[in-house]
């Protein structure tokens, strides 16, 4: 019997996945797509060799490198920490044993698991995806249920291709309007997570809606989705169109043919139905949202560009005044201060949140014709290898070097503190990537977020500023 | 996942409260591959000096008690962070059971999924078991999970309580993996059904 009530997306491929409902109401869900990295997966499949299991299906797997490695010429002759060596190495003899495929860190599909997901089409509408990796929320934005998993949880998806869980709340995220100019997907979500904080989201799955989401092209889809995380959420997602067939139709393992026809056909009927009901909802104004940056050290705590440094003594009460105190003290800050005063030392334009084609050439686009400020480092690391020959074929690469950009290798790079692309302590660096939590970048590093434009715009002001006085030259 | 059925073994008291995970295993050693090979470093930071020699005052470093097989504690076993590592050092040191007045929840939690028994205790008992730990290799400690008993050297038997669902997966040697497993023909026909009507999803 079909269930009359209207159900929203997150209900539907969520009922779509459920093998067996246990008596206390935990769901054992069915996984279509398991990605594997080698930081979180060495002892889940250790877990496996000990208990003397197999991958139930090496198909659904694809295991990739990318939290360790270097983003320079180095990874060709060999990783130099031997920690992060180890890693690697053994997540490749990993793969070999348990039959998983794999891309090798030289291969031109290398890249961020987030990123390569949907640029393959290893991502499809639809389909329950899990990483242990927090920022799974990314391929939300095709219309799928992705989540993060812990270690435990990656062994028993590689040993049963299902996980036990709860259901979680729908919350829905209405950005209606039309972004300004110079204002980007990443604005949304800062302005969004600034809006609800860091635990707006907790135990829901977030449904990003709206006639702003709707214009969005699929790399700010991502960008909004892969930071549901910062904002509490579980998961992100938005509701499959024709947005969304476009970008997933001819990828290397989408759909062919028929096949192709009756896959459309089945995500066409995943949107939420009118009336669905959400536990919880909220409402933005596009046009209302200028360019974001964060000041302090956790991702609610943004402003626009045009904002200054708040004042601890005006804040509501002791515990947040001394949490704001904390906070101006780690990041070199006074009150008042503008942001647009704050000079970088370090720009990196890179992460899951905005390392694609588009983030790239709307980086480009800013930097073209001028040249980075003197003393900045600024660098510009492609989410995948494909990124960054697409971006090579289309000559960017060239207008980002002749500013003066270092052209990485693709990976998570200066994202976080795991790898040699790392702040010093006390640099203050404008960053596209997705967390500002102390010494993410490294120990006493500072880290501000903003968009693509944004960074690449204060490479070459040498400071914080508002990329709409920063038309393309 | 070894099963849990009736364990005698050696007792290691460790007459003191609160012993949290960063004691059990320290930070420094969680940036590995492995989750076994840890029990080298179970508490490392009692059990080495600086120089990293041992450290002879420590029970675990002397004998019989590098056999133990059971610890003897005192309040909130295991507080501290959630890190599944605690479990896999006492496991891999060769530790199947803590007996402890309470325990913090997580590692409670977290030692059920790795076939360790934690087993609640009032003080007073614990205290009498520490006492019984401490006569070494004569003091051999039963812990009957079929019965829900431990027995003391002397024989006497003391009962104690374990979630049901909890005590069958030891039993029965069932990890979350293992129980899940169980419902291997549901996960099949799921798939075969999946395969029929989405078979994109499994075109790879
Ligand atoms: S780019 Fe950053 S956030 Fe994304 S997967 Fe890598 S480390 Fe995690």
């Amino acid at each position: 019997m079909a269930d009359a009530r209207p159900r929203t997306l997150f209900d539907k491929i969520w009922a779509h996945h459920v093998v067996e409902t246990l008596p206390d109401g935990t769901a054992l869900l069915y996984i279509d797509r398991h990605l594997v990295h080698e930081v979180t997966s060495p002892q889940a499949f250790e877990g496996l060799r000990a208990a003397g299991r197999r991958v139930r299906r090496p198909d659904a797997t694809i295991a990739v490198v990318d939290h360790n490695i270097a983003t320079d010429d180095s990874r060709r002759t060999g990783i130099t920490d031997p920690e992060s060596r180890l890693q690697v190495e053994t997540l490749e003899r990993n793969v070999a044993e348990f039959g998983v495929p794999y891309i090798p860190l030289l291969d031109d599909r290398q890249g961020i698991v987030h990123v390569i997901g949907p640029e393959l089409g290893l991502s499809l509408p639809g389909m329950t995806i899990v990483c242990g990796d927090s920022h799974t929320s990314t391929h939300g934005a095709l219309g799928a249920l992705a989540f993060g998993i812990g270690t435990s949880e990656v062994e028993h998806v590689l040993a049963t291709q299902t996980l036990l869980q709860k259901p979680a709340k729908n919350m829905r995220v209405r950005v209606e309007g039309t972004l300004a100019l110079g204002c980007t997907a990443k604005d949304i979500v800062l302005a969004i997570i600034g809006k609800i904080g860091t635990a707006g989201g907790t135990g829901h799955v977030i449904e990003y809606a709206g006639e702003a989401i709707r214009a969005l092209d699929m790399a700010g889809r991502m960008t909004v989705c892969n930071m549901s995380i910062e904002a509490g959420a579980r998961a992100g997602m938005v509701a499959p169109d024709e947005t969304t067939f476009a970008y997933v139709k001819g990828r290397p393992h989408a759909p062919k043919g028929e096949a192709w026809e009756r896959a459309v056909a089945f995500w066409r009927s995943l949107p939420s139905d009118p009336g669905a009901h959400f536990d919880k909802e909220v409402v933005l104004d596009a046009a209302a949202i200028a360019p974001m940056v964060s000041w302090g050290t956790s991702p609610e705590d943004v402003l626009p560009i045009t904002g200054v440094v708040p004042d601890p003594a005006e804040a509501p009460n002791e515990t947040r005044r001394a949490q704001l105190q904390r906070m101006l003290d780690y990041m070199g800050l006074t009150p008042g201060q503008k942001l647009t005063e704050l000079k970088v030392d370090v720009v990196f334009i890179g992460s899951c949140t905005n390392s694609r084609i588009e983030d790239i050439r709307a980086a480009a686009a800013i930097a073209k014709g001028r040249k980075v400020a003197e003393g900045v480092r600024a660098m510009v690391v492609p989410g995948s290898g494909l990124v960054k020959k697409q971006a090579e074929a289309e000559g960017l690469d060239r207008v980002l070097k002749e500013a003066g950009f270092e052209w990485r290798e693709a990976g998570c790079s200066m994202c976080l503190g795991m790898n040699p692309d790392k702040l010093r302590p006390g640099q203050r660096c404008a960053s596209t990537s997705n967390r500002n939590f102390e010494g993410r970048q490294g120990p006493g590093g500072r880290t501000h977020l903003l968009s693509p434009a944004m960074a690449a715009a204060a490479a070459i002001a040498g400071r914080l500023t508002d990329v709409r006085e920063w038309q393309p030259a | 996942m070894r099963p849990f059925t009736v364990l005698t073994g050696i007792a290691a008291p460790l007459p003191l409260a609160n012993v949290d995970t960063d004691q059990i295993i320290p930070a420094r050693f969680l940036k590995t591959i492995a989750r076994t090979g840890l029990g080298k470093h179970l508490f490392a930071n009692f059990r080495y000096k600086e120089d990293g020699t041992e450290n002879p005052d420590f029970v675990l470093n002397q004998q019989p008690y590098r056999q133990a097989e059971i610890l003897i504690a005192f309040e909130n076993f295991g507080c501290g962070s959630s890190r599944e590592h605690a479990p896999w050092a006492l496991l891999d040191f060769g530790i199947r059971c803590v007996i402890a007045p309470d325990f913090a929840d997580i590692f409670h939690n977290n030692s059920f999924k790795n076939g360790i028994l934690p087993v609640k205790l009032p003080r007073e008992i614990c205290a009498q078991l520490m006492e019984d730990a401490k006569l070494g290799a004569n003091a051999r400690i039963t812990v009957d999970l079929e019965r829900q008993v431990v027995v003391r050297p002397n024989g006497e038997e003391i009962p104690f309580e374990v979630d049901p669902f909890r005590r069958h997966c030891l039993l029965n040697g069932l990890d979350d993996i293992g129980q899940t497993l169980q419902h291997a023909s549901a996960i099949d026909s799921y798939e075969a059904k999946q395969r029929a009507t989405q078979p994109w999803l499994f075109a790879s």
